[in-house]
């Protein structure tokens, strides 16, 4: 059906891809660097037991969309938890 | 280890005391950087302790800009978790052309048609596909169309960024705004997101 200039695209794929569009918005979404430099912020606020949603939303919704950082994040919680800092 | 204030761990690695200081904060980030890559090696056996050591170089070239928001240490495991991150990424995708990533998309697809299911509901999942496809190379630029088929081709953005000579925040942003036109195409043809979801639930 699709006689475009490139591979299909998997049903899998096009899922993912749909939900991330679905949970797009026009402005605001900050990038991998943003994040990156406040999410020691963002941990310290959630281990005090405040709301980060209210506080810090843009962190949160990076870490909601980006699959890299996400991962980088938890990682950091471990690495925390392991050295009795989380 | 010693404990210690922010201010004497800067102290600490600035002065007199530095030694001492880098052999705790190395057992910290060894101990804390196992832990982060507990199970998540993937095939590649990374080295936590040249891990460390470089991120120690980082820490150590980079503590004027520590604002002191977070605990010291916490800083630290940051810029420790994100370097070996990125470089197991990196060590991983090394063989990997972006164009290969891209054309080995859709082998492993199975066409919905394959699927036993009911045959117009079927057409409908093959149509939005093709659609999706169609906008892909309509609305999007080259350099947006690449990064997009190799990203959906699971190659990571630090990947990607290399071959396209930048890095994984301009990239995310480059994303964003390919994510952005989709949308306003698909509201254009008045496609709503959820609905094809629904359509593949």
């Amino acid at each position: 059906m699709y006689q475009g200039k490139g591979p299909a695209i998997d049903e899998g794929i096009f899922i993912a891809v749909m939900r991330e569009i679905a949970e797009t918005r026009e402005r605001g979404e900050i990038g991998c660097e943003e994040c990156f430099e406040e999410v020691d912020r963002f941990i310290a606020m959630e281990l005090s037991g405040l709301d980060t949603a209210e506080a810090m939303p843009l962190v949160r919704e990076h870490l909601h969309m980006c699959g890299e950082c996400r991962e980088e994040f938890e990682a950091l919680l471990a690495a925390l938890r392991a050295t009795g800092e989380a | 280890m010693r404990e210690r204030s922010n201010d004497q761990w800067l102290a600490d690695l600035r002065g007199p005391g530095k030694e001492a200081a880098l052999a705790d904060l190395r057992g910290l980030l060894v101990r804390g950087l196992r832990a982060a890559l507990h199970g998540r090696a993937g095939g590649v056996a990374p080295s936590v302790e040249d891990f460390v050591q470089e991120a120690l170089l980082r820490i150590l070239n980079n503590l004027d800009s520590f604002r002191g928001e977070s605990r010291f240490t916490v800083w630290a495991q940051k810029i420790c978790v994100r370097a070996a991150f990125a470089e197991m990424r990196r060590s991983r995708w090394r063989d990997v052309s972006l164009e290969e990533v891209i054309d080995r998309q859709g082998e492993g697809a199975v066409a919905p048609a394959d699927l036993v299911m009911d045959p117009a509901r079927a057409t409908a999942q093959e149509m939005f596909l093709a659609d999706f496809r169609r906008f892909i190379d309509e609305d999007l630029t080259e350099k947006q169309r690449l990064a997009l088929l190799a990203a959906l081709g699971g190659m990571p953005l630090e990947a990607i960024a290399e071959r396209m000579d930048t890095n994984r925040n301009a990239l995310y942003k480059l994303l964003y705004d390919a994510r952005k036109r989709l949308k306003r195409r698909m509201e254009a043809e008045k496609l709503s997101p959820e609905d094809v979801l629904g359509a593949f639930a």
